[in-house]
């Protein structure tokens, strides 16, 4: 199976890899996955006490290129976003950036979960209810 | 050095000029149906039928009367199994296999058991071998055939053949191996083995696709299998259909070479297999599957730890290799073969299998440890579970979302 351009470039440049502190309260973690699926992504924002706007996103990935591509492009996806707005990535955009085949949709599936995840984390840290999300994947 | 570098020699293998080179005329000119008696054609295909035969008789100890030509190692399974299971209803309707075989031996019981025989799968060790004891364990009175694979086309290990034919022979119960990459890798030889029945294929020994062979034995005891193709008879009514002249030509080539060049080969392909193991067991958290000591020359299978295969080989683009991974399959599982070895699925995903071969060269795998080592590090320095162990968290204590 061929990879598209975007895919190999984000898997050979891949954009914010790396750990944000997440004993902060205004990093929000996501961490989903299994080792034994063969997928694992994790995916940090870090939030703008003032702005409220996303300032940074690293992810780590263990995975296949389409997994790897997925969350390199979710991160710079997030930089410069209100998490209003960050909510509103759907899996479906990454597909179509990405032109992933639909044997690797659950990569897009799995990053928009890693968005999801890491919000509610950082929701949870400003003491705010966890956001219950209204698309069902499984 | 040409790009892309091909270690993926289990899966298939080039042609060998030589070998193409004598198969050639059996396209053109010399065309004919090897069972046309009333004229030169059929004559100089039969012949050179014959001849071939004879070629791959020699290589396994065999007589050239032995040999039915099928199209591949996938055929000649299914008609070991198949054709034994109906030729000898009589006697009994117990099959023993291993985990471990291929998909053609595996789902060839499968399709017997809802025919109504009882299949038992012998399940292998750490190291992916099966001990003769086991198989002793297993036989019944109404056990028919013996069937276990010589060399693992994932691992590369070697199965005791001789002992569990010895065994078999004790026994009066029919033993069938499949020797797919075997034939031509290291010497087999079926009378010392005690084997009756015996799958191979010319494309895993540079010869061309579309041909293989069973060996079937004739004497002591005479082993027959029921035809699974009606039509002319061919094949001592074992296997109908037109042979194939110019791929048996092929195969027997192909084995001939092997005779002649395998001892040589295998020492200089144990050599860079065992060098390019060598230095990728270097990075830390590679492991070997499979026994290392009993193992074909040509076949190394490691796990990289916290590492996916599919996205491993991403990184090696210019390396044909493959990968137990998930992802490299159509049923998204890992394999079952690494499954098998009580390997977590997490390290089978992270496996991948180098297959050498008669036209690798050093230079190649020098260039494998290169890019494998690179792309190690680098998927590492991006993947959280390295992250993770490296912090000495267990990652078996982390509530994972399966999905």
């Amino acid at each position: 199976m061929a990879y598209s351009d975007k895919v190999v470039d984000h898997y050979t440049n891949p954009r914010n890899i790396g750990t944000l502190d997440k004993s902060k309260n205004t990093v929000g973690t996501g961490l989903v996955g299994a080792p034994e699926c063969g997928d694992v992504m994790r995916l940090q924002i870090e939030v703008n006490d003032e702005t409220g706007v996303i300032q940074d996103a690293k992810f780590k990935t263990f995975g296949c290129g389409s997994a790897i591509a997925s969350s390199s492009l979710a991160t710079e996806w997030l930089k410069g976003k209100t998490i209003d707005q960050a909510l509103e990535i759907d899996n479906m955009d990454i597909v179509e950036e990405l032109a992933l085949p639909p044997v690797k949709i659950h990569c897009s599936v799995l990053a928009e979960d890693a968005i999801r995840m890491a919000i509610n984390d950082y929701r949870a840290k400003q003491g705010l209810e966890p956001l219950i999300s209204e698309k069902v994947h499984h | 050095m040409k790009l892309p570098v091909y270690l993926d020699n289990n899966a298939t293998t080039q042609v060998d000029p030589r070998v193409f080179e004598v198969m050639i005329p059996y396209f053109l000119h010399d065309f004919g149906n090897a069972a046309s008696k009333s004229h030169p054609f059929g004559w100089k295909a039969e012949e050179a039928v014959d001849y071939a035969r004879e070629q791959i008789a020699t290589l396994i100890g065999a007589n050239e009367k032995e040999i039915i030509f099928t199209s591949g190692a996938t055929e000649s399974n299914n008609l070991a199994i198949k054709g034994v299971y109906e030729m000898y209803a009589a006697k009994g309707n117990h099959f023993i296999t291993v985990t471990t075989e291929h998909k053609a031996v595996l789902d060839a019981c499968k399709h017997l058991e809802k025919l109504g025989a009882e299949i038992t799968y012998l399940p292998v060790g750490s190291d992916g071998l099966l001990k003769v004891e086991q198989v002793a364990e297993a036989i019944k009175p109404n056990t028919v055939l013996v069937s276990v694979m010589y060399g693992n086309n994932e691992l590369g290990v070697i199965q005791p053949i001789r002992e569990i034919g010895k065994l078999c022979k004790e026994k009066g119960v029919l033993f069938h191996t499949d020797a797919t990459q075997t034939v031509g890798k290291i010497p087999v030889d079926v009378l010392a083995d005690n084997i009756d029945l015996m799958s191979f294929t010319a494309h895993k020994m540079y010869g061309p696709k579309g041909i293989g062979a069973l060996y079937v034995r004739r004497k002591n005891p005479r082993v027959k299998v029921t035809a699974q193709m009606d039509g002319g008879g061919h094949e001592r009514g074992m296997r109908s259909g037109t042979l194939n002249v110019p791929g048996i030509v092929g195969l027997g080539k192909a084995c001939e070479l092997a005779r002649l060049e395998m001892d040589a080969e295998a020492i200089r392909l144990s050599a860079l297999r065992d060098k390019l193991e060598k230095a990728l067991l270097n990075l830390e958290e590679s492991y070997v599957n499979g026994s290392a000591e009993h193992r074909l020359p040509h076949t190394a299978n490691i796990s990289f730890k916290y590492v996916e295969g599919e996205g491993l080989m991403m990184g090696i683009k210019d390396i044909a290799v493959s990968s137990g991974s998930a992802c490299t399959s159509a049923s998204l599982e890992p394999s079952y073969v690494l499954k098998s070895l009580g390997l977590d699925d997490e390290l089978a995903h992270s496996s991948l299998r180098f297959g050498l071969g008669r036209f690798t060269t050093e230079e190649e795998v020098d260039y494998t440890i290169n890019c494998v080592t690179e792309a190690v590090n680098k998927l590492r320095d991006m993947s959280p579970l390295w992250e993770m162990f490296k912090e000495g968290i267990d990652l078996k204590s982390i509530e994972w979302t399966e999905h």
